[in-house]
């Protein structure tokens, strides 16, 4: 009789992972993904793998662990995930392919735990890189990949198994786009990250870094020089919550503060060289996966309390279930229905201080969540010294001024089809967050998938022309 | 990645002037803009005008204040920076508005030579008014000398031209009948928050180029956030070039200091490791 329960991960304990950035969740040895891949049904109906937005074959590789035969389960995963260790972390597989687990609807039993089998078998593969993809049909013609985040990646790889010649320009000197600047290292460690960008490399795919396409190299030029341009470029520009004060000293934006850590090693400074301010108490304003991870940030830095602070209550967070767990053990204090309104600061101007205001929920919102309403009159002073918001992103201005002619909606995104990523510029596709707003890494390697396929049709029917 | 240095010379004590091998800066850089480099794997991003191109290189004239510009400047020759990442920013906004004065101030007065042959090529009357604490730091004399249709020099000791303040010298004018009908000034901080006081009163419009701190420079960060007519904009996608009329000044001056304790402390360990650095 199969085990109703999930076989546990190891982690880190709490006391301990505050103190370092290494990973919290530590994954399953050989014997437990045995024992966990055990519990799957093999069901013929497989709803599984209609949750998940690439559609892997989740029986099939699952089967493949009970076997021992980790090189074919790879293999499965690989077919259609070029990212596997990436996603095997950071899915929200308890809203997609778990969700829809047929085991977790018996009553008493938990879904089978795909994404950490998922993270298992990637991790092996990535320790023994046993496999290798290249199409054997030659196809000719030059992409532009314009961002090396998980949507640019994904169209990349899979183009150059299709034999493409695929170039991707990146900002950055990293690649891996969010998943390098924004997630920190204790949730995704960035060698994980280097590892599955290497695998795109060792498929053909080139990388430029340093280049910003619409400012560095104009983006008329790489129309030029290329059959086929795929923009990928997220949307990293912060949101502030524009309330006076808000351009006082030590009051960071969620991207600036994790982009310091992450990127640049902040927290080794001064044996590197960007710093990064700290306080005893620090206050991080939304309550998104974003904001957990800012949270956790301050409290490996040195942060002795961290509050978190939400205009809507608890049932509303956006914030996945398990790194809001992840962050209660940690310590984090959380304030619901709280809403700051204006920042005070010293001579120095320093924030001091926020005034904040109760809310209470109304009625629901074009969102479908209750709108939270000030109550009057219930202002008070929560005192601090460093402030995070972490409040959202929008499409950097960039994209208004570096792509002529794109066709915007109204929030400034990118408009292109759902089901091919094509823009209103000819040959031009574009997909993830820049499309669709802040999303998921795998909602944006699906829309790399989706264009690839679409590219491929596109630089062939030029050729036929 | 990794980027040669071609050539270094030294202007003045701390002060140095690098060619650096680029393949398309060259072809794209406008004025006004900037670059970001990162000098090793531990290096941070900094931001640096870019002073001119050639053909296969990009000049940039760096001041050393604190351990990266410090670090650049002990470089060699032949040698390699990790990153270099370029044109960032709006370029200037070049055009013939008649007569205008160039300002600039220590190395401030880098970022204002590509500007100033561009207005120059514009067909506007140059007057070029450059300040320098003393004779031994002041720069591009010669190159602003066959730019400007007048060219007057400041010291704050006296040194070499007039001494005083590159605003006395401005007032001066103004005083004694001169109009401009704009005004560029690039300079220390207080420097163009002081140029942009007169512009203000005698209602000249008034480019000056904002140096907060930056980070990632392609307005992904809002750490380079600066209020301009009380709204906020990002300095690395909005400017670096704003209208000083309408700069919050104390502001900014006080989110440049946002960082000084890390700073000197980092500086001090490095002048342990590196060694006396007076010889910059
Ligand atoms: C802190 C944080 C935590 C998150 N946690 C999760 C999570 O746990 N699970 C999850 O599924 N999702 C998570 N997300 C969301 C997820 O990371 C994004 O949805 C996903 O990364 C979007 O992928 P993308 O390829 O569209 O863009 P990005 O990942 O944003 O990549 C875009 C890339 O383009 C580059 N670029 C930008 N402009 C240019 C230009 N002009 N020229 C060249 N390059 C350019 C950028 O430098 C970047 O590398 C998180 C997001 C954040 C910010
Ligand atoms: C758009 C722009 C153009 C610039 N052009 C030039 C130039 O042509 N020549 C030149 O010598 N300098 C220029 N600077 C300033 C230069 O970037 C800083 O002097 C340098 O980053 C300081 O680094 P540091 O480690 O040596 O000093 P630090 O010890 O880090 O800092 C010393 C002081 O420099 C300033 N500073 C620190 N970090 C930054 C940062 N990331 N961005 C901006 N200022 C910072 C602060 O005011 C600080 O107090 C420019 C800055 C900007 C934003
Ligand atoms: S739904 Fe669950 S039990 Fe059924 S095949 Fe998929 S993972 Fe296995
Ligand atoms: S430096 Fe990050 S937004 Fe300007």
């Amino acid at each position: 009789m199969a085990l109703k329960k999930r076989v546990p991960m190891l982690e880190q304990s709490p006391e301990e992972r505050i103190k370092n950035f290494s990973e919290v969740a530590l994954g399953y040895t050989e014997e437990l993904a045995l024992l966990e891949a055990n519990r799957c049904l093999q069901c013929p109906t497989h709803p599984c793998i209609s949750g998940c937005p690439v559609e892997i074959n989740i029986p099939a590789f699952i089967k493949a662990i009970c076997e021992k035969d980790y090189k074919k389960g790879i293999e499965i995963l690989k077919d259609t995930n070029n990212l596997p260790a990436i996603c095997g972390r950071v899915c929200p597989q308890e809203k997609q392919c778990e969700a829809q687990c047929v085991l977790g609807k018996v009553k008493g039993n938990d879904s089978v735990a795909i994404g950490r089998l998922e993270r298992f078998l990637a991790d092996l593969d990535l320790s023994l890189e046993i496999s290798k993809h290249r199409s054997d049909t030659e196809n000719t013609g030059k992409v532009a990949v314009i961002g090396a985040g998980p949507a640019g990646l994904t169209v990349a790889a899979d183009l150059a198994r299709m034999g493409y010649e695929v170039t991707i320009f990146e900002a950055f000197h990293r690649a891996g786009g969010v998943l390098i600047y924004g997630i920190p290292e204790f949730r995704l460690p960035k060698d994980i990250v280097e590892k599955e960008v290497n695998y795109v490399i060792s498929l053909g795919v080139k990388i430029e870094y340093n280049q910003v396409i619409g400012r560095t190299i104009p983006f008329r030029k790489i129309r030029q020089d290329f059959d086929a341009v795929f923009i990928g470029i997220g949307a990293g520009a912060p949101r502030f919550m524009g309330i006076p004060g808000s351009n006082l000293n030590n009051i960071y934006s969620a991207s600036e503060f994790l982009t310091r850590v992450n990127l640049l090693k902040a927290n080794e400074f001064p044996k590197y060289d960007t710093p990064v301010r700290i306080a005893n108490r620090v206050v991080v304003i939304g309550a998104g996966n974003v904001s957990m991870d800012a949270a956790r940030t301050a409290r490996r830095l040195g942060a002795e309390e961290v509050l978190v602070i939400y205009r809507r209550s608890e049932a509303e967070m956006p914030a996945r279930l398990e790194e809001y767990h992840h962050a209660l053990q940690e310590g984090i204090i959380f304030h619901w229905l709280t809403q700051p309104v204006e920042y005070i600061g010293d001579i120095n101007n320093n924030v001091k201080a926020m005034k904040c205001i109760k809310m209470k929920l109304g009625v629901p919102d074009e969102s479908g969540r209750r709108r939270p309403i000030p109550i009057d009159g219930s202002e008070f002073i929560v005192e601090t010294s460093l402030v995070i918001e972490a409040i959202g992103q929008k499409a950097n201005s960039v994209l208004r001024t570096g792509f002529p002619g794109l066709k915007l909606n109204k929030w400034g995104y990118i408009e292109a089809d759902p089901e091919t990523g094509a823009t209103n510029l000819e040959g031009v596709f574009a997909g993830g967050d820049i499309v669709t707003g802040a999303a998921t890494v795998i909602e944006a390697m699906g829309a790399g998938k989706r264009a690839a396929r679409a590219i491929d049709s596109y630089i062939r029917s030029l050729k036929r022309a | 990645m990794a980027y040669k240095i071609l050539k270094k010379k030294r202007l003045a004590p701390g002060l140095y002037d690098f060619l650096i091998e680029h393949t398309t800066i060259p072809l794209y850089a406008r004025p006004g803009q900037f670059l970001i480099i990162r000098i090793d794997e531990r290096g941070e991003r900094i931001p640096i005008t870019i002073a001119g191109v050639q053909e296969n290189s990009v000049r940039i004239i760096v001041k050393c204040v604190g351990k990266s510009t410090y670090k650049l400047a002990m470089m060699k020759e032949g040698e390699h920076v990790l990153d270099v990442v370029g044109p960032l920013g709006n370029p200037s906004e070049i055009d013939c508005y008649g007569r205008v004065c160039v300002i600039g101030g220590g190395v401030g007065i880098a970022p204002l030579l590509p500007i100033t042959k561009a207005l120059k090529g514009a067909s506007n009357h140059i007057t070029a008014i450059l300040g320098a604490a003393t004779a031994e730091f002041l720069i591009l004399e010669e190159e602003f000398r066959e730019l400007s249709d007048e060219l007057i020099i400041t010291t704050d000791d006296g040194t070499i031209g007039k001494k005083g303040l590159v605003t006395h010298r401005l007032e001066e004018l103004l005083n004694a009948g001169e109009r401009f009908d704009r005004i560029w000034a690039i300079g220390p901080t207080v420097m163009m928050k002081f140029v942009s006081a007169i512009a203000t009163r005698q209602e000249i419009p008034c480019w000056v180029s904002l140096n907060p701190i930056m980070v990632d420079g392609t307005g992904m960060c809002g750490a380079c956030r600066v209020e301009i007519d009380g709204n906020m904009k990002f300095a690395c996608v909005d400017g670096p070039e704003f209208d000083g009329r309408f700069v919050n000044w104390n502001e900014l001056i006080k989110r440049q200091h946002q960082y000084k304790e890390q700073e000197k402390a980092a500086l001090e360990l490095f002048k342990k490791e590196a060694g006396d650095l007076s010889w910059l």
